[in-house]
């Protein structure tokens, strides 16, 4: 066994992240590591690295216990990292971003032409023969991934962990990394493979580590795990209890269309997406992390470029340019991440909530004070939002309170269509079910909600129909009726059949 | 064409921009040896290269830091505080007056990377805090007025001789650009550097001393214009606590207009060499023109022209770099 690491355990802030995790991988072995977002696999991997310290636990690579302080240790030590964003000085040429801090050196000089050579060389054991003097950024993202595996090569590396290195990569490009990996492991170096393809994970990995709710669930050779299984794992929580409110049976295809998704791409990452939302209708979108959802919203709301398939919105066909018109026509995109895209903490609710709103209320350039109170001061009460006054910074407010601003933000520009992206991400329970009771109410006034979930209990409780994404393509369009559990699963797991 | 561009080695715009200021750079030549009669005597070379060898061993410096991203703002405090150091020092021993105004130099440089690094305050801040500190230090150490320096102990000769027919100050930006060419190109911690400027959380994770690089960097900055200041108390035969505004100024431009790109990570020693003769050509060709007598510039028109020129060229890079950036 090259690498074990034994009930490790972290807390942030008193918070659990990791819950007496483990993690093995054997000499010359692929190892993915899976799990949802928040299950403790970056975490694992920062503890592993030394990025972060661990609470408890041990950790023995190739037989001796170590406790890294930072990553240039775990680094010295064999351990490599190829991070999503690849880590390579753009500018700088391949050549020195494969020997940068450790460049050949002759009379104290660099010795520019062994740097070049051994450069080549090492590429060409990848079947890569690029010039290696050209600035990195000249290259594709797989070639620069392919350079960054070469430094961790040349850095003597044990073992490399891959986080997510396919996600911005075409088919082609896939198989030219999956044949690296293939050639690093001929040479006796192991991969920890951090991804969401379900495909690619059978065709890489030798086994898999699934990790939930910061513990680590199930350990298995990746042959010996059905696919439905391994979602299993990775999903299946006890479903929290959420009361069902959901419309009945098909009431609602009897309603009018707002938004239709035909055949949609753009790029790798939205291949072939298709759903409908109808007014007054909760429209679910499920699929693992990396299934395309968030990238599928931001199409609709001309966040991204449309590069294949149509749009129609009320009917007529419609290709947003940008944002701006998206809102124009009364469509509204409650974003995943409300920290980065959302709140401007030091502002108080009202500004907050009033923002999109500002340019319709002012009066001769002057902000109109008594029409602005007025409206936040009905969707204050409208959405029960709990606050001292008005006036209170937004970051004085709890999770699921925030949220309640920011939707109120959107609901005073009286959207036709609105789009929640993790509505309830980050929120305690309670606040949890009030959201989406608010999200109904709204519904059943007219509005049409796309709700990108990832909390299949979510879904269950509030959608009243699901279409499934599976590597950036809808696989599976869930009527109220058939919608349960098992069915989601199935749809997730099984991708384009 | 795409054939001679290779021969000559151009792979970005960078480089396009950096064949753009030699051959500015001959042309404005070109343009003086025709238009006015003592141009190319050996009376205005010789003093030309005298006068802005200050200038380009400032410029120098500025380059490393603007590669890291970074920026120096008191090389031109730095500089009036070592001309007044060095002329205390000169009485003496001629190399007392060298010594201290370098590490006079030094000094503002360690702190400088002292406090980008380990403050982490933005260099913009930092430098400009330090640029009033040091006009400070001047003006006390000074007595509000310019020191006069020794002229028994030789230390005149540091800015005012020749040797093998060329100014010594001449010679020592020289070296410095040898030196600097070294270390940029030939050195681990010149493509540290460059790689630090293109981003410094990336260079960090791939196991660089980033702090450490940047303390030198910063400590090169200040020697350099420690080392200017020491010529400008030679030269002119006094530490001038009041000199050295704008010098920043002019050092961002000559970087800037060799190509350098100020967000860093991208630089030429060279072409800054380029820059800062191109720049303190334009002022020579200037002043050739007042004596012309058709046009009449003071020196305050000349730090207006510096500043409207580094606008300029700030602007076209801005504008390079965003049309890259769509291509890609």
């Amino acid at each position: 066994m090259l690498l074990s690491m034994q009930g490790i355990s972290k807390s942030f802030n008193g918070i659990p992240a990791l819950r007496s995790a483990s993690l093995e991988v054997g000499q010359a072995e692929v190892m993915a590591l899976v799990g949802q977002n928040g299950a403790g696999k970056s975490t694992l991997i920062k503890i592993l690295t030394g990025a972060y310290r661990r609470d408890e636990g041990s950790i023995l690579l190739g037989g001796n216990e170590v406790s890294f302080t930072m990553p240039a240790e775990s680094q010295a030590q064999g351990i490599a990292t190829i991070y999503q964003e690849i880590n390579l000085a753009p500018q700088r040429s391949v050549a020195e971003n494969i020997y940068l801090s450790r460049e050949p050196r002759r009379y104290g000089l660099i010795d520019r032409r062994a740097m070049r050579e051994g450069a080549a060389a090492v590429l060409r054991t990848f079947n890569l023969e690029i010039d290696v003097e050209a600035p990195v950024a000249r290259f594709s993202a797989a070639t620069r991934q392919m350079v960054a595996i070469a430094r961790a090569v040349t850095q003597n590396a044990r073992l490399v962990i891959m986080d997510e290195p396919t996600s911005s990569l075409d088919e082609r490009e896939v198989a030219i990394l999956f044949d690296t990996i293939r050639t690093l492991k001929r040479s006796g170096v192991s991969v920890i493979f951090i991804g969401h393809r379900l495909d690619e994970l059978y065709r890489i990995c030798d086994r898999v580590t699934i990790m939930r709710d910061g513990k680590t669930v199930a350990t298995s050779a990746m042959a010996d795990m059905p696919k439905l299984a391994l979602v299993r794992h990775m999903l299946g929580k006890e479903l929290a209890a959420f009361e069902a409110i959901a419309k009945d049976a098909d009431e609602s295809t009897q309603r009018s269309v707002r938004l239709s998704v035909e055949n949609a791409g753009s790029g790798v990452r939205v291949r072939d997406v298709s759903l409908t939302v109808r007014a007054g209708e909760i429209s679910g979108l499920a699929g693992l992390l990396g299934s395309g959802r968030t990238e599928t919203a931001n199409l609709i709301f001309g966040a991204d470029r449309m590069e294949r398939g149509e749009i129609r919105y009320n009917g007529e066909p419609r290709s947003y340019r940008q944002p701006a018109d998206a809102i124009a026509d009364g469509i509204g995109l409650l974003s995943e991440d409300r920290k980065v895209d959302g709140i401007i903490p030091d502002m108080s609710i009202r500004e907050n909530m009033t923002l999109a709103l500002l340019p319709k209320l002012n009066r001769a350039g002057i902000i109109d004070r008594a029409r602005q109170d007025e409206i936040v001061e009905r969707y204050i009460s409208a959405l029960g939002i709990k606050c001292v006054s008005p006036d209170q910074p937004i970051k004085e407010l709890s999770g699921g309170n925030q949220q309640k601003v920011l939707l109120g933000r959107w609901l005073c520009t009286d959207p036709k269509l609105l789009i929640v992206d993790e509505p309830t991400r980050g929120i305690d329970i309670g606040a949890k079910s009030e959201i989406l009771r608010l999200l109904r109410r709204l519904a059943d006034e007219g509005l049409g909600v796309l709700m990108i979930s990832s909390e299949l209990e979510e879904l269950l409780a509030a959608a009243d129909q699901v279409t499934v994404l599976s590597d950036g393509a809808s696989v599976a369009v869930l009527p109220r009726k058939d919608l349960s559990e098992a069915a989601l699963f199935a749809a997730m797991a099984h991708q384009v059949e | 064409m795409n054939a001679l561009l290779k021969a000559l080695a151009l792979r970005s715009p960078g480089d396009m921009a950096r064949l753009g200021v030699i051959l500015a750079l001959f042309g404005l030549i070109l343009f003086g040896a025709l238009r006015y009669d003592n141009f190319l005597s050996q009376y205005n070379i010789l003093s030309f290269l005298r006068y802005n060898s200050m200038f380009a061993l400032i410029a120098l410096g500025m380059a490393f830091v603007i590669m890291t991203g970074g920026i120096d703002l008191s090389v031109g405090g730095t500089a009036a505080m070592a001309s007044v150091i060095a002329a205390l020092l000169s009485p003496h021993h001629w190399a007392a007056g060298l010594v201290g105004g370098i590490a006079a130099g030094l000094a503002v440089g360690a702190l400088n990377g002292f406090i980008v690094t380990a403050m982490r305050i933005q260099p913009f801040i930092a430098t400009l805090a330090t640029m009033l500190a040091a006009y400070g230090t001047a003006l006390l150490l000074a007595g509000n007025q310019s020191v006069s320096v020794s002229y028994d102990s030789g230390f005149t000769a540091i800015g005012q001789d020749d040797f093998l027919g060329f100014p010594i100050p001449a010679w020592i930006a020289l070296l410095a650009y040898v030196a600097g060419w070294l270390v940029l190109e030939r050195l681990p911690i010149g493509r540290h550097v460059l790689a630090i400027g293109d981003g410094e959380a990336t260079a960090a994770l791939m196991g660089l001393k980033v702090r450490r690089t940047l303390i030198a960097v910063y400590l090169g900055s200040g020697a350099l214009a420690g080392l200017a200041g020491v010529i400008l108390a030679s030269q002119f035969g006094a530490g001038q606590p009041t000199e050295g505004v704008g010098w920043e100024l002019f050092a961002i431009a000559s970087v800037v207009v060799g190509g350098t790109l100020l967000t860093g990570g991208s630089g030429s020693i060279g072409a800054t060499l380029a820059g800062a003769l191109l720049l303190a050509m334009v002022f020579n060709i200037l002043n050739f023109e007042n004596g012309l007598g058709w046009i009449s510039l003071s020196a305050y028109w000349q730090s207006v022209i510096r500043g409207g020129f580094l606008l300029i060229v700030v602007v076209l890079q801005a504008r390079l770099m965003s049309r890259r950036e769509e291509k890609a």
